[in-house]
């Protein structure tokens, strides 16, 4: 179906672009303005041109908080992905037991990503917690607080705990608009679960998989209550992500040059790869439309 | 979603499959189950005991929250500025999705693009240049300001969804309307938007959804007078001598608005989370 030329459609498009940029254009300006200039306190600022980024650039902090955050979102994307759909697949059809399931799935997607952060504490705490004194009792030693890698399972158990639904949602609404013919026509194949799977139903998600893919990157990328409320970003600086180091510098030591260089840059990052997957989408959007 | 795929399930349902959701649902649970349990404990159980069960059943908790305005008045805020947000969303995004659904026009693929570049980016980037933003128009601790503030990720969400759900109706129908002389606001009111009523029914609960569970901007954007339930929690969370069955129970009570949300939409949910493209 071709859509229409029609120039006039910008007026229905207009209150959207006066809101977004009144709430995005214009503090974006800010910190464009902040990240080329430098404040000796008061209002007076003066021009140092790319002194922040390069500053950044030479000094460990922002590669470190970097590095985390790719293995945190690869390791976080490795198990909810594959785990979503494995969800999806093994989930009732119909009836009153696929309401059920739906509704307890998305529940931890509702509630407040402090509160996630809060439930994990309570849930962890090597002293009051159901996990970690269970840990404890069988002799494991286990305390998010003091140890780095056992914050990190922490922090990737909650997040799976938090989003795998979501993928598994996804992968669901994908699975539920494939017509009954093509598995049918697999049975007169008598093809394996594998083959039915590898060639009609993967596909058939496709989309929907690179919207979770899309989102999920999206969202881990700029996690930051959830860790926060856990650990704070310790021990040390172990799950110091890029959104909790961004809030130290701004918030916390308020050096507004450097947090704001740090944060154009972040935000391209997080652009340019969501750019990649938003072109493969409307590519497949385009593929499936000729279908 | 297109009518029932029947799968014939002896051959094509496998019996693991029911192990897989058994555990998985019962990872859900578990860490939820804990918490509350939890806000009906006393602190002293909480601290001393270790207990599956609460040995002193108690509602103190839950009393210390629903008594104190400082308290509840989180959750009334909360729910202020979440349905601001819902509806000026709704509002704002309508005419929009119609436009980006049906129409072509002078660059309507780098807007559609930019508009979820908003969605894309990280609070913690807009934190502080909101905070000056809005004490600046002295807006600062209104609701209003957290509403706009969170429509940041939720008109471009919002657009999206809607504009999934929109391109699902023919055409057609809007040219009929036309011919039989509807003006443009009246078919737009009168006959489109009640067809795609599921649709805004998923995008209201996803605003709600994010706009509820989002803490960095509306911490930063209020102090008093518009203080959401999440900050207040946090402030509870880095004092000293913690409350662990007051937070518990404040915890649970912020659990279930979202649960009733999502029974209502629940036929629809996994179709709204696909933004309308299946």
């Amino acid at each position: 179906m071709e859509k229409t030329v029609n120039q006039r459609a910008w007026f229905l498009v207009l209150p959207v672009l006066v809101l977004v940029a009144f709430s995005s254009v214009i503090p974006m300006m800010t910190v464009v303005n902040y990240s080329f200039q430098d404040s000796f306190g008061g209002n007076e600022f003066f021009w140092v041109g790319l002194e922040w980024y390069q500053e950044l650039l030479r000094s460990g902090r922002l590669w470190d908080a970097f590095g985390r955050q790719l293995l945190f979102s690869s390791i976080i994307l490795a198990i909810e992905i594959p785990l979503g759909i494995l969800v999806a697949l093994s989930m009732p059809k119909k009836g009153w037991a696929a309401s059920v399931c739906l509704v307890l799935m998305a529940l931890p997607l509702l509630i407040p990503y402090n509160v996630v952060g809060t439930i994990w504490q309570v849930f962890g705490r090597a002293d009051i917690g159901l996990l970690g004194r269970t840990l404890s009792d069988l002799g494991i030693s286990y305390n998010y607080a003091q140890n780095a890698f056992d914050a990190w399972v922490t922090v990737i158990a909650m997040d799976v705990w938090h989003w795998t639904s979501l993928v598994a949602l996804l992968a669901y609404a994908g699975l539920r608009s494939i017509p009954s013919a093509y598995y049918q026509a697999a049975e007169i194949d008598q093809a394996s679960r594998w083959s039915v799977f590898r060639y009609i139903e993967l596909p058939k998600m496709r989309g929907v998989l690179i919207i979770a893919i899309l989102l999920r990157f999206m969202d881990s990328f700029m996690i930051y209550t959830e860790p926060f409320v856990l650990t704070g970003g310790g021990p040390g600086n172990s799950t110091t992500f890029l959104s909790i180091d961004l809030v130290k510098m701004a918030l916390g030591q308020f050096d507004l040059g450097p947090a704001a260089a740090f944060s154009l840059m972040y935000f391209l990052v997080i652009l340019l790869i969501s750019y990649v997957f938003y072109t493969v989408m409307i590519t497949i959007d385009k593929d499936e439309a000729k279908a | 979603m297109s009518a029932e795929p029947r799968i014939n399930n002896r051959k094509f349902r496998i019996r693991p499959a029911n192990v897989v959701i058994a555990g998985y649902l019962l990872f859900l649970l578990v860490p939820i189950y804990w918490l509350v349990i939890m806000s009906f404990k006393t602190n002293s159980e909480i601290l001393s005991s270790f207990t599956l069960f609460p040995d002193n059943f108690t509602l103190e908790n839950y009393q210390t929250i629903l008594t104190d305005p400082s308290w509840y008045m989180g959750y009334v805020n909360s729910f202020i500025y979440v349905s601001l947000n819902t509806v000026i969303s709704l509002l704002v995004a309508l005419p929009a999705a119609y436009a980006f659904s049906r129409y072509r026009f002078f660059g309507d693929n780098h807007l559609f693009f930019w508009l979820l570049t908003n969605r894309m980016a990280p609070p913690a980037v807009f934190a502080l240049p909101f905070f000056q933003l809005y004490s600046s128009v002295s807006l600062f601790d209104t609701h209003i300001a957290v509403a706009l503030a969170h429509c940041l990720f939720n008109v471009p969400l919002a657009v999206w969804i809607l504009e999934g759900f929109m391109r699902g109706i023919p055409r057609e129908i809007d040219e009929t309307a036309f011919i039989d002389g509807y003006g443009f606001t009246r078919f737009f009111t009168r006959i489109f938007v009640p067809m795609i009523g599921p649709g805004i029914g998923v995008t209201a609960f996803f605003c709600f959804m994010f706009s509820w569970v989002e803490l960095l901007l509306s911490r930063t954007l209020t102090s008093v007078d518009a203080k959401p339930i999440t900050a207040i929690m946090t402030r509870t969370v880095s004092a000293s001598g913690l409350d662990w069955g007051v937070l518990a129970a404040a915890g649970v009570l912020t659990i279930i608005p979202g649960a009733i949300v999502i029974y209502f939409v629940r036929n629809y949910i996994a179709k709204g989370f696909a933004l309308g493209r299946v």
